[in-house]
């Protein structure tokens, strides 16, 4: 049977099929709907929403040596977080087949940076597969847990935003039976890094790589497309399907296995072809190791460096590399109609609990120090009231780094419930047992918003829709050592004013909890919609500070738009002249 | 190493018998299931599919655009600038943003629904009075039509998405049983005859 399926849900659809009994992972676009399509098989796949990447790694690693088969599941920046525990997984080596499933973001489209994750399979010394549709994406799954099971070694694949989030056709199978017993087997040589053991298992890792290259060599993941002998292209991923529009005549060599390269092949694919064009999204890992091998070749010299690719990005590169004019279908035909656009960027919703915190913000001279979640939307203009954003938890403890510093102003450091529970715990802990004076704010709305809504350690749920302890922010503080903790309404401005102010102004360390739920995930509003009294309103625009987009306003008096608002009636505490009311009638 | 220019027989032709579609809108505004709903028809049509959406933000009320490519053999997910033969936008200015995607014959089905956004009401830019103008000067053919309007007589005016389709299918070529079953499959149970009745109305309008 065929179905559409997206590069994620092919991810999850392999994971089941290859006999997957363990899922961790932590939510991050573009990653999160692998878990969430595993999660409707929870009968046959334990799957959680774990803490943080760490932490689900980890656990993943568990359960490999076991003997289960296991994936873990996040971004690009997770495998950051999760680096430690692969770097070592990497010299003990697996017993189930483990494969790390880690989703890159070139362009940006939801991330604050786009490290290429290739990196990391060089780095740790562990495969890499590269999908480039959705059913490589299935494929690569099971691919990955033999070799993992093979080689005994964690395996990387590496999806890209591209992938992860276009749909193409799948043939579907149905689940593999167990492969192995489970039972941890002792072997302290094998499986206890300490560094007696450790200098062995270094000595097997770099034995280990060889293999694996000549493996990849003989995959059937990578192979060679035999076209025209003038231009051959290398190429991997995503970057494959554009090749095959823009280079329907060259010949290409095709790799699904990119990490260790496969050197046999790459020898055999350069003696075939006159030229050699490397096409790779962002760093030039394939092509430096290439030229490495002695096979001359071009790469970045025509394709960006920076950036997502694109047919149309490859076709500039095309003309570049031929020595002709970029043709017209790649130039950008911006005419008059289109060149002054107002632009939409994201923006917290209608009714948005962060909203009041950031108007109360803005009544305090306090430097923000930010961190990631729907709330880094406050650092845009109207609120514009976050100024650092660097990862998560580093909300936490970059104000304590500026505290200690002695920055003349107050520091208030901001970040979001699953985000406190992702990293800011530790940073907390510093603050207290270092005796700090920061400020900070949890913005608690009861779930992972910004990736669309994952349970976590306080929603008193589990990813399989299991109750749970509800862990409290408040009591977590309290154990950390803070001894200032407050909570508030954040849809109370006067009170949530003054509590910031009372806590900024304190020489002791603060934790305050903002809460309400997000809206979006409890699919509720929180009144009738409002409405402007067009006779008493004077047009002074301090509603529009808000950036509220139910507030809309093309000159004039502001319109409040009846299908997006959610009644917080935010806009008229702000209003000096009280100019909102009940709407009278309620439309649908 | 130079490689050598190109020579003419080797200019790549671009696939044109791969079908390219394009659908922009607002977050919250049903692009991700209308972009379903065409790959799904294309799928039942018997022809290779692939589909380009950026999650993420997309409920956060910014832009949101899908891409949605069939034929014999579809690569890339991503079209090349001015090759969509349809455009269906559910907001004015969100239509004119993808501009250059659509073919210079392309067919555009607008909905001439306003969304002011937060930069407009915040003071930072301005929402062009002469929308209409600007998309009868950028799209030759095109559908211009309330589909909110038409929703809201259906009884739904969430359904303004599949109004739009529905004004687009005709230009695609695909079986109707084919875009029936694919409504059928992507709604849920109790909104399925809406959205079948918004399909046959932009239809109609078109």
């Amino acid at each position: 049977m065929k179905e559409l399926l997206s590069g994620n849900e092919a991810i999850a659809r392999g994971a089941y099929e290859a006999g997957v009994t363990v899922a961790t992972g932590y939510p991050g676009t573009p990653s999160t709907e692998i878990l969430e399509t595993l999660a409707r098989f929870k009968d046959d796949v334990y799957c959680e929403w774990s803490p943080n990447e760490k932490v689900a790694f980890e656990v993943a690693a568990g359960a490999s040596l076991s003997g289960a088969r296991a994936i873990v599941t996040m971004k690009h920046v997770g495998l950051n977080v999760a680096a430690d525990p692969l770097m070592t997984l990497a010299y003990t080596g697996t017993v189930g087949g483990l494969v790390a499933v880690v989703a890159d973001d070139p362009g940006m489209h939801s991330s604050q940076n786009e490290q290429d994750t290739r990196h990391f399979a060089r780095f740790a010394k562990v495969p890499m597969l590269e999908p480039s549709d959705s059913r490589e994406a299935k494929e690569m799954v099971a691919l990955g847990l033999d070799v993992s099971e093979e080689f005994q070694t964690p395996v990387i694949l590496r999806s890209s935003t591209r992938v992860s989030h276009s749909r193409s056709l799948v043939t579907l199978s149905g689940r593999a039976a167990r492969q192995r017993p489970l039972g941890f087997e002792k072997n302290p040589a094998r499986f206890v890094a300490v560094p007696q053991f450790a200098r062995g298992m270094r000595v097997r890792l770099e034995e280990r790589l060889a293999r694996l290259s000549e493996a990849a060599a003989r995959s059937p993941a990578n192979r060679i497309e035999r076209r025209g002998r003038r231009l051959g292209v290398v190429t991997s991923g995503i970057a494959y399907q554009y090749v095959r529009e823009v280079y329907p005549e060259a010949s290409v060599l095709k790799l699904g296995w990119v990490y260790p390269f496969p050197n046999a092949l790459i020898r055999e694919f350069a003696a075939a072809v006159d030229e050699i064009l490397i096409v790779e999204e962002l760093d030039d890992i394939l092509e430096q190791h290439v030229l490495a091998l002695g096979i001359p070749c071009q790469g970045k010299t025509v394709v960006p460096r920076i950036g997502e690719l694109s047919p149309d990005v490859l076709l500039a590169s095309r003309a570049k590399l031929d020595g002709k004019a970029v043709p017209a279908e790649a130039r950008t035909a911006s005419p008059a109609a289109t060149g002054d656009l107002p632009g939409r960027p994201p923006v917290l919703c209608a009714g948005c609990p962060h909203r009041g915190i950031y108007h109360a913000l803005n009544k305090c001279n306090v430097v923000v120090t930010g961190d990631i979640g729907c709330y880094s939307l406050g650092a845009l203009p109207p609120l514009s009231r976050m100024d650092t954003l660097l990862c998560m938890g580093a909300g936490v403890t970059m104000a304590h780094g500026m505290d200690k510093a002695g920055e003349p102003r107050p520091v208030v450091g901001i970040l979001g419930d699953s985000t406190f529970f992702h990293s800011g715990i530790t940073g907390l802990l510093d603050i207290a047992y270092n005796r700090g004076a920061s400020t900070i704010i949890v913005v608690d709305n009861r779930t992972t918003a910004m990736t669309g809504h994952q349970p976590h350690p306080g929603t008193g749920r589990t990813l399989m829709g299991d109750p749970s302890p509800r862990v409290s922010i408040e009591d977590i503080g309290r154990a950390c050592g803070i001894n200032n903790v407050a909570t508030v309404d954040p849809y109370d401005l006067k009170n949530t004013v003054r509590v910031l102010k009372g806590a900024i102004a304190s020489e002791e360390p603060w934790l305050v909890v903002s809460r309400a739920p997000c809206l979006l995930d409890v699919r509720q509003t929180l009144g009738p919609p409002l409405r402007v009294d067009e006779e008493v309103c004077r047009e002074c625009g301090a509603c529009l500070k808000l950036g509220c987009p139910a507030l809309e306003c093309d000159g004039g008096i502001p319109r409040v738009n009846p299908l997006l608002c959610a009644g917080c009636g935010l806009c008229n505490q702000v209003c000096p002249a009280g100019a909102f009311e009940v709407e009278k009638e309620v439309a649908s | 190493m130079k490689l050598q220019p190109a020579n003419a027989e080797t200019v790549p032709s671009l696939r044109q018998e791969t079908t390219s579609v394009v659908l922009a809108g607002v977050g919250g505004q049903g692009i991700l299931l209308a972009s379903e709903i065409v790959a799904r028809a294309a799928m039942l049509a018997g022809l290779d599919v692939k589909t380009n959406e950026v999650h993420g933000m997309a409920q956060r009320g910014g832009s949101v655009v899908a891409q949605i490519r069939f034929g014999a053999e579809v690569f890339s997910p991503l079209l090349v600038r001015r090759t969509a033969r349809v455009l269906g936008a559910l907001e004015r200015i969100e239509a004119l943003r993808q501009f250059d995607l659509v073919a210079p014959d392309g067919l555009a089905v607008v909905s001439s629904e306003m969304i002011v956004p937060v930069t407009v009401s915040s003071g930072q830019a301005s929402y062009p009075a002469d929308a209409e103008a600007r998309l009868r000067s950028a799209f030759p053919r095109l559908i211009y039509l309330d589909a909110v309007e038409i929703a809201e007589q259906l009884g739904n005016r969430r359904v303004a998405n599949l109004v739009v389709l529905g004004a687009m299918a005709g230009e695609l070529g695909l079986p109707d049983e084919g875009w029936q079953e694919a409504i059928r499959g992507s709604v849920k149970p109790r909104h399925v005859d809406v959205n079948l009745r918004a399909f046959a109305a932009g239809k109609e309008a078109s």
